[in-house]
């Protein structure tokens, strides 16, 4: 099966200030797919999500989304252009009830009142607990509940893409699995594609399809399918 | 019949400083509060709102209208003066203060130059009633109506609109509401317009009261800092309790010991809650709830 590429990246130097965190990053996402950025810590592979998504300003190098460059966009504009972005540590909306976490996620939504309560009940569906809890202010939920709500809240817009920033980061082990199934399932169903940074090997092996390995500021590998089945080869790039 | 017409006149006291507390003070907890902005010139909001209306009224426009033209101004401005120069100092608070303050200076002189030493009011509508002998103005009572409508108008827009919740998210976390889609920028300046109008619904309402001169912003901005310093960052936790205790203070010493003691209880009990609740009442509500 052919399929578009919907998210690429060529030459990408990006960061705080002087000495750019990212040092030339190339990746290439075909839609529908689900791929994994490891790598030890510090390489910039947060970075580079939030590049894509548009909150460091890039300093050089292409961003293309669906076609079209995105290089120069606010990311309240990248998020309209389809990107959705579930930062590392969840950073939900703390004074806020979880359905009004909700809404904010919704509001760039266009397609209408009746479709946006479809999308409300499919996410109750995934994530059970938003429902029980939709009442309840989100800075006094659990880790892994916060994490259920920030994803949920992103997929709220309907996005064509999603970015997650370490979503096992301090979460259970079983919530993890949860985690993982869902966003596979979600895959399946919706063909959403899905590129996610993770260190949580598990995670990493229930979701990805393929993976790139970040060193400082650059992709040095490309992991496929038949590989990431080799437990050692995926193990040998996230240590060290 | 003595005791029921001094609890009367007591409580007519309070409300009166509740109302005025809460309408000075409610602009500037808006702008300070959603996005911690200190406004120095939000007595000038207010001299604009009372100026206009004032004008508006003194054309024949009928007063109701000529208040809600003047906050609408007020809030026109705010958003200009956002778009132009605040928003440029969000990273620097302590700039903003003294811009805040410059742009006070220069909208305080600049009416002095053009429209002169004072304006002619329209005089207190209504009249008044009285109990237990002594009059009091219908007026006043209309004041307080407002500023309880101005609280509850607040709380819908703040709870049961978009722009309201999209607000909350933006000033909770405001990468992560760009990163969601929000227009932060947008809501930035909607929400010191928001502000801005409250501040020139405050001029409008109380101008028919007072006479109008260019300094006549000072006159509400001690009151509505005082109230924002004890009430804390939360309009509704903070606000609107402060106003209330405060009101209580002020028409207390007041009526006991006259205009002066009630000023300087309103300073006294400022100083007090910043020694115990540095975080004002806001902190000490969400400290309790947590």
């Amino acid at each position: 099966m052919r399929r578009e590429v919907l998210l690429e990246t060529m030459g990408l130097r990006s960061g705080y200030g002087g000495k750019p965190v990212l040092q030339g990053v190339d990746i290439s996402v075909r839609e529908g797919e689900i791929v994994a950025v490891i790598g030890r810590n510090g390489v910039g592979k947060s970075t580079l999500m939030k590049s894509l998504i548009g909150l460091i300003p890039p300093q050089k190098g292409a961003i293309l989304f669906a076609g079209a460059e995105v290089h120069g966009l606010s990311a309240h504009k990248r998020a309209r252009l389809g990107i959705g972005y579930v930062p590392q540590g969840r950073d939900v909306f703390p004074r806020m009830s979880v359905i009004e976490n909700l809404l904010v996620g919704q509001s760039i939504d266009q397609s209408g009142e009746r479709e946006a309560k479809v999308r409300l009940e499919q996410i109750y569906s995934f994530f059970p607990i938003l429902k029980e809890r939709r009442h309840q202010r989100a800075g006094t939920l659990s880790g892994g509940q916060q994490q259920q709500l920030a994803i949920g809240r992103v997929l709220m817009g309907d996005p064509d893409l999603i970015l997650l920033d370490e979503p096992s980061e301090g979460i259970q082990p079983n919530i993890v699995q949860d985690i993982a199934r869902i966003i596979v399932e979600l895959n399946a169903k919706t063909g959403i594609t899905v590129v996610f940074v993770e260190q949580n090997l598990d995670m990493i092996r229930a979701m990805a399809e393929r993976c790139y390995v970040m060193d400082k500021g650059t992709v040095t590998a490309e992991i496929d399918k038949a590989a990431l089945d080799d437990r050692d080869t995926v193990r040998r790039y996230l240590a060290v | 019949m003595d005791f029921l017409s001094g609890l009367f006149a007591f409580l007519y006291q309070t409300g009166d400083a509740f109302a005025f507390l809460v309408l000075s003070a409610c602009g500037l907890a808006v702008i300070f509060g959603m996005m911690g902005v200190i406004n120095l010139a939000h007595g000038e909001f207010i001299l604009c709102g009372a100026y206009v209306s004032t004008t508006a009224a003194h054309l024949g426009l009928p007063l109701p209208f000529s208040i809600l033209l003047g906050g609408l101004v007020a809030g026109l401005v705010g958003m200009l003066l956002e778009r132009v120069v605040i928003r440029r100092l969000y990273a620097r608070p302590l700039d903003t203060i003294v811009v805040t303050w410059g742009i006070s200076m220069i909208a305080t002189q600049g009416t002095l130059i053009l429209l002169g030493p004072s304006m002619q009011s329209t005089g207190t509508p209504f009249g008044s009633f009285m109990v237990g002998g002594y009059g009091y103005s219908i007026y006043r009572l209309v004041l307080m109506a407002a500023a309880v409508a101005t609280l509850a108008l607040l709380w819908v827009i703040f709870t049961r609109t978009r722009f309201g919740v999209l607000a909350r998210a933006t000033i909770q976390v405001p990468h992560i509401a760009e990163a969601l889609g929000v227009d932060t920028s947008l809501i930035y300046m909607l929400t010191f317009g928001l502000g801005a109008a409250l501040a020139g619904l405050a001029g409008g309402l109380y101008a028919p009261t007072m006479t109008l001169v260019p300094t006549m912003g000072a006159t509400f901005v001690i009151e509505a800092f005082v109230t924002v310093v004890v009430g804390g960052a939360d309009i509704f936790l903070g606000t609107a309790p402060a106003a209330a205790i405060l009101a209580v203070v002020k028409a207390g010493l007041t009526s006991w010991q006259g205009q002066l003691a009630g000023q300087i209880g309103l300073l006294v009990a400022v100083v007090l809650v910043i020694r115990v609740l540095p975080r004002g009442l806001t902190g000490f509500i969400l400290r309790e709830r947590a």
